[in-house]
């Protein structure tokens, strides 16, 4: 084991910095300027059993400290990701990569998993039922535990391979929608995805976003982002992936001292797009500053 | 593709929201007349896309309007500042499509990137022809610039206090063997609508600029298109126009 690895699920990561779903798009940008095997793994763009266009533009807004987004699951569907954009990657990254999976029913959850579990390529299934960007599906599951838990068991029923959920920070109590996930099966949980937010134009007096309201990220969100993966790490036993506002190795070191195993990069990647490659390069030095031998050891303490 | 590091040269205004950046670094990657660069801003977490003006040897020229206050930032940028830029971003024009009589077509703020694309089909021995659109005269730039390359050029401006009265439409040429556009919405519907075959550069609002967000996706006749990264130049018949 090296000094950055760690172990989720199950499966060994060289470091825990995961480019997070929806930034990363299926890698092809980012290998075009580093090497991408570097990363520990990355979670793909949100994958639906069918191909989505999206929302309308304008899809983003700048905040304070951060972006709304409000895309909207736009995506080529399951079928097209594993015909094309699987084959694709293989020629860039040699890991297992974390599939990212959406849906706006359980049936449609439980199909888009049962085609990826085939995939030798994914190592884990990231479920995501917490996209704040689209009606009647995504967050809805993620606000009711009863929903979040049918949902994760579900897709537990139809894969060998680990589930991870994550989850919106758009409710009242995360804690317990963490604990009904893991209570229903889930190998891990990944938090947060974005907050919902809004702005408006005041040239037009209407919302920025043609969505009206998106999904807030960026670092304006980190310190919101550590307090649940905190609140969360006491509430489970499973692995808990930490986002949210991540843009530097200190980000990575606080996330994993709250109890954090792994953590994945969102926003910073579409500012930067060196910013995990950087992360990654000053993990070493700044362990050394804090007196942090190992990764793994820092997540014990 | 670059993120690389630009040295502020110079910084002045073309009219009241309109100003010339000029720009000292690494511009290799600009391939293209119609690509555009990424410009980081201190204080600002997204960075703004600006379409490139000129690229000449390590000099990039950026033509921008004050539209927030990112843009109203830039505008007091002085020389020897600093910026990170990523350079190289989008298609670009394609010149292999200009034939012997090429039509150049700017509205607005959409002027800035025809500069380059007169100057790079002079350079293939092309002579292609101007028409650019403003509101007013007090809005009107770069006409200067475009003569100097010795362009057929025609000026237009809604109002009719300079060139000819109304919009780029009512000023075109008789012939011409293929449009290049930039502007705003209105004008490149109207453009699309004449029977002269060519492409326009779109604008949308950005999160990375390189491919990744898919925060400016439009549907085409293709099928999903990245603004950043499949564009901003599209051909003419794959763009679905709603009026």
């Amino acid at each position: 084991m090296g000094r950055l690895s760690v172990d989720l699920c199950g499966i060994r990561l060289d470091n825990p910095v995961i480019p997070a779903s929806g930034c990363f798009g299926y890698g092809k940008e980012f290998a075009a300027l580093y090497d991408i095997d570097i990363l520990g793994t990355f979670s793909f763009k949100g994958t639906t059993l069918r191909p989505r266009f999206g929302n309308p533009t304008p899809r983003i807004a700048e905040t304070p400290a951060g972006m709304l987004n409000a895309v909207g699951l736009q995506n080529p569907g399951v079928e097209r990701v594993i015909a094309e954009e699987l084959p694709a990657m293989r020629a860039f990254f040699h890991k297992p990569v974390m599939a990212n999976v959406s849906g706006f029913s359980v049936e449609e959850y439980v199909e888009t998993c049962r085609l990826l579990d085939r995939e030798a390529q994914v190592g884990w299934l990231e479920v995501n039922i917490s996209c704040p960007n689209v009606h009647g599906g995504g967050m809805s599951f993620g606000t009711d535990p009863a929903a979040a838990a049918e949902v994760t068991k579900a897709v537990k029923a139809v894969t060998q391979k680990p589930v991870i959920v994550k989850l919106s920070p758009n409710v009242t109590d995360i804690t317990q929608i963490a604990r009904a996930c893991e209570a229903a099966g889930a190998d891990g949980v990944s938090l947060i995805n974005t907050l919902l937010g809004m702005r408006i134009d005041l040239k037009t007096k209407k919302p920025l976003l043609a969505n009206v309201t998106g999904g807030l990220s960026g670092p304006a969100v980190f310190p919101v982002a550590l307090r649940m993966v905190w609140q969360v790490c006491r509430a489970v036993q499973i692995p808990v992936v930490g986002m949210g506002g991540i843009a530097t190795a200190e980000d990575v070191l606080e996330m994993m001292a709250a109890g954090a195993t792994a953590v994945e990069v969102g926003a910073a990647n579409l500012t930067d797009p060196f910013a995990c490659k950087k992360i990654i390069e000053a993990l070493p030095a700044a362990m050394d500053r804090y007196g942090i031998k190992t990764l793994s050891e820092l997540k014990k303490g | 593709m670059q993120d690389c590091v630009f040295t502020v040269l110079s910084n002045e205004a073309l009219t009241d929201t309109v100003y010339r950046l000029l720009l000292s670094g690494p511009c290799g990657e600009i391939t293209a007349p119609g690509q555009f660069v990424n410009v980081s801003l201190p204080g600002f977490f997204l960075r703004r896309p600006i379409s490139v003006c000129d690229c000449e040897g390590d000099t990039l020229t950026l033509v921008y309007k004050t539209v927030g206050r990112g843009t109203e930032a830039m505008a007091r940028l002085a020389p020897e500042e600093r910026l990170q830029i990523l350079t190289g971003l989008g298609n670009g024009y394609d010149l292999t499509a200009a034939g012997d009589a090429p039509l150049l077509i700017g509205g607005g703020v959409g002027v800035p990137p025809l500069y380059l694309l007169a100057k790079r089909l002079i350079a293939a021995g092309r002579r292609p022809s101007v028409i650019l659109g403003f509101n007013t005269a007090a809005e009107v730039f770069y006409e200067n610039e475009f003569r100097a390359l010795g362009v057929a050029l025609a000026v237009a401006t809604v109002d009719g206090s300079y060139g000819v009265k109304g919009f780029v439409t009512d000023a075109l040429p008789k012939e011409c063997s293929y449009f290049y556009a930039c502007g705003p919405l209105p004008m490149l519907k109207a453009v699309c609508k004449t029977p002269f075959p060519g492409e326009v550069s779109l604008e949308e609002r950005m999160g990375c600029g390189f491919g990744a967000c898919m925060g400016c996706s439009i549907e085409t006749k293709n099928g999903a298109k990245r603004v950043c990264k499949d564009g901003p130049v599209f051909k003419k018949e794959a763009l679905l126009w709603e009026d």
